[in-house]
């Protein structure tokens, strides 16, 4: 990285608004760079639709929609996150410090979601491909209608754990209160092994890979094709 | 999770933060103008009326309501009282007598008046328009109060009028304000209207603000009438209710509504979303955490009466 890049650029949301921020963010160059936030005292859509190596560190707590369609930049926030935290990320790590809304992870279909402390209901719903990694716990209907993705819970997971779950795959280290429609435990193989080993050490999640549990599709619900198997 | 209509409510731990606490609730409504620019609404727990008296607050759509000859009649009627003192198209009056008795009488003679609240310290003020001109015009960055609620609306089920603003009174000293919306409240407007609640509007909140006085009426506490919520009413809700001493909080099992809660040394609050708190001091040291569902969650000051 040469003395340029390494200069951290800082934007205070208490002087300009979120928008210029996202349009200064936008107008990135393919290329490293880093961006430290301040003041965003939950406004809405904070460093949404980044397109380049960026890193942004966000100080502070955030409202709905942070990060949400992230490609290939990382957006740390130091705080708490409202609604739909890393929608439809498509590649990149986002990390939250502390606790997320609602919807976390939702659509995904590729990079990374690590929430160091807990996320409510309907974490990772509609899921298709992205790895997400809550080191505590989730509340109900998480991975609902997940189609391909990994999450794994740290911590307990809610009611309704993978409703009408396809082929994303759940781990899950606590209690789970209840699994949804065609959500079923399954066994734990090497290549299991070796995922957890990989999102443990991806998302810095500080556990033994052999206190998880597995859960994934009975595949009773949808119309599952053995030779569609390698799709997902 | 849509930004459909904005809550608030907001407890006082110390001194100075009963003091201002119009002026923090405005703030939080501010920052919640986006999610209900249609109308505004607050309920005050301010100067408890004294031993034997209540407080009422009327709305008048007339443009200069004759307040000081309303209080002639009351006193007329029930002796010296206080009052009018009046913000914007609303007056709060303070009757020596009973509630009942009061009540009664404003709905034989004065039936133009809409009764807002009535209680030993609630005051309601609500009205159509955007909450930044609604702190303004009903001057509430200079009220003290222990505690209040408010409710900034975007209209989803019902015309915007001052009588479909939230919140909704549910009883003496009792108030409802409403994220969300009811799919029963049809049937079950129908079949509180057979028990005896009045309702005056179609809206929905205004029956799940029924629903409650019912229960309570049937000798439920709130804690109970609240969990009642979960088994009758059908639809999305983050309820907050105001009490002669705190308020309580209630999301729906399905918690598609949001609500955040936090909690300092000086203050307890709630809101729609942390932007909302976020204007509080010491909000950042705060701690916080989003209510889970179907959970009463409630606050409470040591009353002295």
């Amino acid at each position: 990285m040469s003395p340029a890049e390494a200069v951290t650029e800082s934007v205070d949301l208490a002087a300009i608004t979120v928008r210029e921020l996202n349009q200064r963010l936008h107008q990135l160059e393919p290329g490293a760079s880093s961006w430290r936030v301040t003041n965003p005292n939950g406004a809405h859509s904070i460093a949404v639709g980044l397109d380049s190596e960026a890193e942004v560190e966000i100080d502070g707590h955030v409202g709905y929609y942070c990060a949400g369609m992230n490609k290939l930049a990382t957006v740390r926030v130091r705080g708490n996150c409202g609604p739909g935290v890393a929608e439809n990320v498509m590649s990149g790590k986002v990390v939250v410090d502390g606790d997320a809304s609602q919807a976390a992870g939702a659509s995904g279909r590729g990079g990374l979601l690590v929430i160091r402390g807990s996320a409510s209901a309907r974490c990772g719903i509609s899921l298709k491909g992205m790895d997400i990694v809550v080191h505590g716990s989730i509340g109900h209907a998480g991975a609902f209608m997940a189609q391909r993705g990994t999450v794994l819970v740290g911590g307990d997971a809610g009611e309704d754990l993978g409703d009408s779950i396809y082929e994303a795959r759940l781990y899950v280290r606590g209690k789970v209160a209840g699994l949804g429609a065609d959500c079923i435990e399954k066994e734990i193989g090497d290549e299991h092994r070796a995922e957890l080993e990989r999102l443990l050490s991806a998302g810095e999640a500080p556990f033994d890979p052999g206190e998880f549990r597995r859960y994934g599709s009975a595949r009773r619900l949808y119309t599952f094709d053995v030779d569609n198997a390698g799709a997902y | 999770m849509g930004l459909v209509c904005g809550i608030a409510g907001l407890f006082s731990k110390s001194a100075p933060i009963e003091e201002q606490l119009g002026a923090h609730l405005s703030a939080m409504l501010s920052q919640l103008a986006d999610r209900g620019p249609d109308s505004t609404g607050v309920a005050l727990y301010r100067d408890p009326a004294p031993a034997g008296s209540c407080k009422v607050s009327l709305f008048s759509d007339e443009a200069d309501p004759p307040w000081s000859e309303l209080a002639g009649e009351l006193s007329e009627e029930f002796g010296p009282g206080d009052g009018p003192q009046v913000r914007a198209s609303h007056a709060l009056f303070v009757v020596p007598a009973a509630a009942a008795a009061v009540q009664a009488w404003l709905r034989h003679r004065h039936p133009e008046l809409r009764l807002m609240s009535i209680g030993e310290r609630i005051e309601i003020y609500k009205e159509a328009g955007d909450p930044r001109d609604f702190v303004a015009r009903f001057g509430l960055a200079g009220v003290s109060a222990t505690h209040a609620l408010g409710h900034t609306r975007m209209a989803t089920e019902s015309r915007v009028t001052t009588e479909h603003s939230h919140p909704f009174s549910t009883g003496l000293d009792l108030c409802l304000v409403h994220n969300g919306s009811l799919s029963n409240h049809n049937r079950l407007r129908a079949e509180l209207a057979r028990e005896g609640i009045e309702f005056q509007t179609d809206n929905d909140t205004e029956v799940a603000a029924g629903y409650l006085t019912w229960r309570l009426s049937q000798g439920d506490d709130l804690e109970q009438a609240l969990r009642g919520c979960l088994d009758d009413l059908d639809g999305f809700y983050t309820f907050a209710v105001g009490t002669a001493d705190g308020f309580a909080v209630l999301r729906d099992p399905i918690a598609c509504k949001p609500a955040v809660m936090a909690e300092s040394d000086d203050w307890v609050a709630m809101a729609s979303e942390y932007r909302a708190i976020a204007v509080l001091p010491g909000a950042d040291e705060a701690e916080l955490w989003e209510p889970e569902p179907g959970r009463v969650y409630s606050w409470q000051h040591a009353m002295v009466s």
